[in-house]
């Protein structure tokens, strides 16, 4: 092999006046070359595998929770800590959902509410009435006015409610999931269905954080297995490919399954996922703002928006994979 | 002891010295704290961290701790802009001294102690030598405003190349007073809301509360502040570099005044945002930033141009190749001002797309996905600085024949992979669904952890070499030590 020597020289020096931290790399042509060809190639197959489809309907392991999705749990009225800075709030007493709206309560809904002429068919999507909001006018701000709004899309390949003409089924594998897909109208529309409403941001967290100033619905620090987030290695995801999939609704309750343990990780009022799996809606609405606020984190973002006061936000109709809901009475 | 006088008196007392210093402690830093989140929290190296070093990172005070890193680091890279300065400039041998004394306590003591305050559980003695630290660095940024004093004869233009007035007074010289008393300003416009937050350490992160309508006289303050510190630090940039390839003749004398013009408005309009002219605040940026762009892109025509002439001088004909190799063929020279071409694509490009099409595309998303490009654009910005400023550094090594190619190449391909990833990132929504979204995900993450880790790899090496070099009687340092910068302007 031909040695092929770098050498530097200082400004002003002569390469024999240099000094010792010359450096030397040994190489050749050849391999210099091998080396160009390896990088060009390594550089193909991550362009390539970048490009790489996604499977959205690969196989779901299928895991029974044990926790009832129909559950709800007491909050009694009171003072809490709400936000991060711990301001000190108070709410009356209300009901909420034990778990997350499952993908299988949203189709029942949707069977029910079509039959009854609450929501109806427009092209592709569920649309359903919205009697508006007020609109003052501020910059970003639009407009929200009555009328039929999306619930669900239908033709979005993650949408796991499918409809034959007459029925809503469920995806086989996401019946115990919690809905997604679901715009803040879809969200509203079923609570308020079920004569129940959408919780609003501070019943939310006091029903996440209960009445200490804990940072997670367990406690003060946050581990793999308890709750479901970016890159967190639950069962349900492939970082590799389709990446993180949400969980059955009360997955991380304790229990083990198969090979893979969980930590409960219930909120002090017995709230499951308060954390993790996905955003939820919530159902306040700010005066000079069309957005609508979620909590709670999901299993597309890392830890630390899994915190209890973290916020997140996005117009009304916007649906995702990772955004659900729960309500409240 | 003879040996430690040497050395401290050329690490705390030379211009080169001191960026060296500089340059180490952001290495430390970044190096330490880039394992605390991203993909090195995901494989498990921040809990590792966190374990070994003993930090105390309570989940409440996360915005608090950011920030602080966030000054520290901000605080290291005024400083090299500062030596760079005092290096660069005529000023009085007083001056220079303060200057730089002030400045490096300033930063050591926040960097150290406002670190150790954050991360290390709270002792309020650190907090205070940390308060400390910034302090001496504002008033050294008086001194330094003072000593720049540009209607001083002393400091008249000796070279009609460049730009004046009539009067002699030199623009460039100008500019850099313009740039440093906006920056003291700009340091008092976050300040006393820093003080107002930070007391109790109720602090928040700016792109968390972007989308909010209502926002406080403070929470605009704190805005303004970060934005328009890091731009005023992208100018002072520009301007060392032009200094330092000596930039002038017709396109320094245009540019020189677009500059000033554009530094005073672009502080009016961010200072604007706490006053009733908020409404037409941002109006009054894009005036400022304008102009400052286009003395940017001035700098940018000429030194390519000198740069193409230099080294096709030998031909009587050369033909596009050849002006594209005589255009190429220094790194460290051609480096600088293709940054900044590269950060139109970055940063410039994304930020105005988005102020265009802000509500139609961007604020359909969630607030989230916005954050990621608030983030990202900025972080991209940041790093653009860092790299400019090493390679300005590597030409003070006096790096020459295949180490200053690969040095230059390595920085421009390195952070260009890493911050190209950054960017389509930052844009994906507008290609990709999140459920299809994770392949290329991970590709665009191994391409800036590719980017960024050989960078740092790079940064080490030479920080290595550099201790070695300390180490003998005779090495390298000796020279640095007696050489200053404005020797070594281009000619």
């Amino acid at each position: 092999m031909k040695r092929f020597i770098l050498s530097s020289s200082l400004r002003g020096r002569s390469p024999k006046q240099s000094p010792r931290w010359q450096v030397r790399l040994l190489t050749c042509t050849g391999v210099r070359r091998k080396c160009r060809r390896a990088i060009a190639l390594l550089a193909m197959t991550m362009i390539m595998l970048s490009c790489a489809p996604v499977d959205l309907n690969a196989p779901m392991p299928i895991f029974e929770s044990g926790i009832d999705s129909n559950a709800w749990t007491q909050i009694p009225a009171g003072e809490f800590y709400f936000g991060q800075h711990n301001d000190i709030e108070t709410t009356k007493a209300y009901e909420i959902m034990v778990t997350d709206v499952t993908v299988t309560q949203y189709a029942d809904f949707l069977n029910g509410a079509l039959a009854d002429g609450y929501v109806k068919m427009d092209g592709e999507k569920i649309v359903g009435l919205y009697p508006g909001d007020e609109y003052n006018g501020v910059k970003h701000e639009e407009k929200i006015e009555a009328g039929d709004w999306l619930f669900i899309p239908l033709n979005d390949p993650s949408q796991r409610i499918k409809f034959d003409g007459t029925t809503f089924t469920v995806e086989s594998g996401y019946e115990n999931h919690p809905m997604t897909m679901v715009s803040w109208f879809g969200a509203w529309g079923y609570c308020k269905y079920y004569e129940s409403r959408l919780p609003t941001e501070m019943e939310w967290e006091k029903a996440a954080r209960g009445t200490d100033t804990r940072p997670f619905p367990w406690g003060e620090e946050i581990q793999l297995n308890n709750a479901n987030f970016y890159s967190s290695r639950d069962p349900f995801e492939n970082m590799k490919s389709f990446g993180s999939r949400t969980s059955p609704v009360g997955f991380y309750n304790g229990q083990k399954y198969g090979d893979y343990q969980t930590l409960d990780s219930a909120s002090p009022y017995g709230l499951y996922d308060m954390a993790g799996n996905v955003w939820q809606w919530t159902g306040n609405v700010y005066e000079g703002m069309h957005y609508r606020f979620m909590r709670g984190g999901s299993k597309d973002v890392y830890d630390m928006d899994l915190r209890v006061w973290v916020r997140n936000n996005a117009t009304p109709t916007y649906v995702s994979p990772g955004v659900g809901f729960r309500c409240v009475r | 002891m003879q040996f430690v006088k040497d050395r401290f008196n050329y690490l705390f007392n030379s211009t080169k010295g001191l960026i060296l210093v500089a340059i180490a402690m952001i290495g430390l830093v970044t190096a330490a704290w880039g394992m605390l989140s991203g993909p090195m929290a995901e494989i498990g190296v921040r809990d590792w961290v966190v374990r070994a070093f003993g930090m105390d990172l309570i989940q409440a005070e996360r915005e608090g701790r950011i920030v602080i890193l966030y000054h520290a680091i901000a605080m290291a890279v005024i400083a090299i802009e500062t030596y760079m300065l005092t290096g660069l400039l005529k000023m009085k041998p007083f001056f220079k001294t303060a200057i730089n004394l002030l400045i490096t306590v300033g930063y050591m003591l926040t960097l150290v102690f406002g670190m150790g305050f954050a991360y290390f559980g709270h002792n309020w003695a650190f907090h205070g030598l940390y308060i400390t630290g910034l302090s001496l660095i504002f008033f050294a940024g008086i001194l330094l405003c003072m000593a720049l004093y540009p209607w001083d004869k002393a400091y008249h233009v000796a070279n009609q190349e460049h730009a004046h007035l009539k009067s002699g007074v030199d623009l460039e010289r100008v500019a850099f007073f313009a740039a440093a008393v906006t920056t003291v300003l700009s340091a008092l416009f976050g300040a006393v809301p820093g003080s107002y937050f930070g007391n109790g350490f109720e602090v928040f992160l700016a792109e968390n509360i972007i989308r909010y309508p209502e926002k406080t006289t403070m929470e605009y303050s704190v805005i303004g502040h970060l934005h328009i510190m890091l731009a005023l630090i992208a100018i002072m940039l520009t301007l060392i570099i032009g200094r330092w390839l000596n930039f002038k003749g017709l396109w320094q004398k245009v540019a020189m005044p677009l500059m000033i013009l554009g530094t005073i408005v672009l502080n009016l309009g961010v200072w604007g945002v706490v006053t009733p002219l908020q409404p037409i605040a941002h109006m009054v940026i894009y005036v400022g930033a304008t102009p400052s762009m286009l003395a940017a892109l001035f700098l940018l025509i000429w030194s390519w141009n000198k740069l193409i002439k230099d080294g096709t001088a030998h031909l009587t004909k050369p033909n596009f190749l050849q002006k594209l190799k005589a255009l190429v063929q220094d790194p460290l020279k051609f480096g600088p001002t293709w940054q900044m071409l590269f950060m139109n694509f970055t940063t410039s490009g994304i930020g105005i797309f988005m102020a265009i099409r802000l509500d139609e595309i961007f604020r359909v998303w969630p607030a989230r996905e916005e954050r990621i490009e608030l983030t990202g654009h900025w972080h991209a910005l940041s790093a653009i600085i860092a790299t400019i400023i090493l390679m300005y550094y590597g030409d003070m090594l006096g790096l020459k024949g295949k180490i200053r190619q690969l040095y230059g190449w390595s920085i421009i391909i390195f952070s260009d992979i890493a911050l190209a990833g950054v960017t389509v990132f930052e844009m994906k929504r507008l290609f990709i669904s999140e459920a299809e979204q994770q392949p290329l995900v991970n590709g665009l993450m191994y391409a800036m952890d590719f980017g960024l880790g050989m960078l740092l790899l790079l940064l080490a090496v030479v920080m290595v070499w550099r201790l070695v070099d300390l180490f003998k009687p005779k090495g390298r340092w000796t020279e640095e030590a007696v050489h200053e910068l404005s020797e070594e302007v281009m000619k």
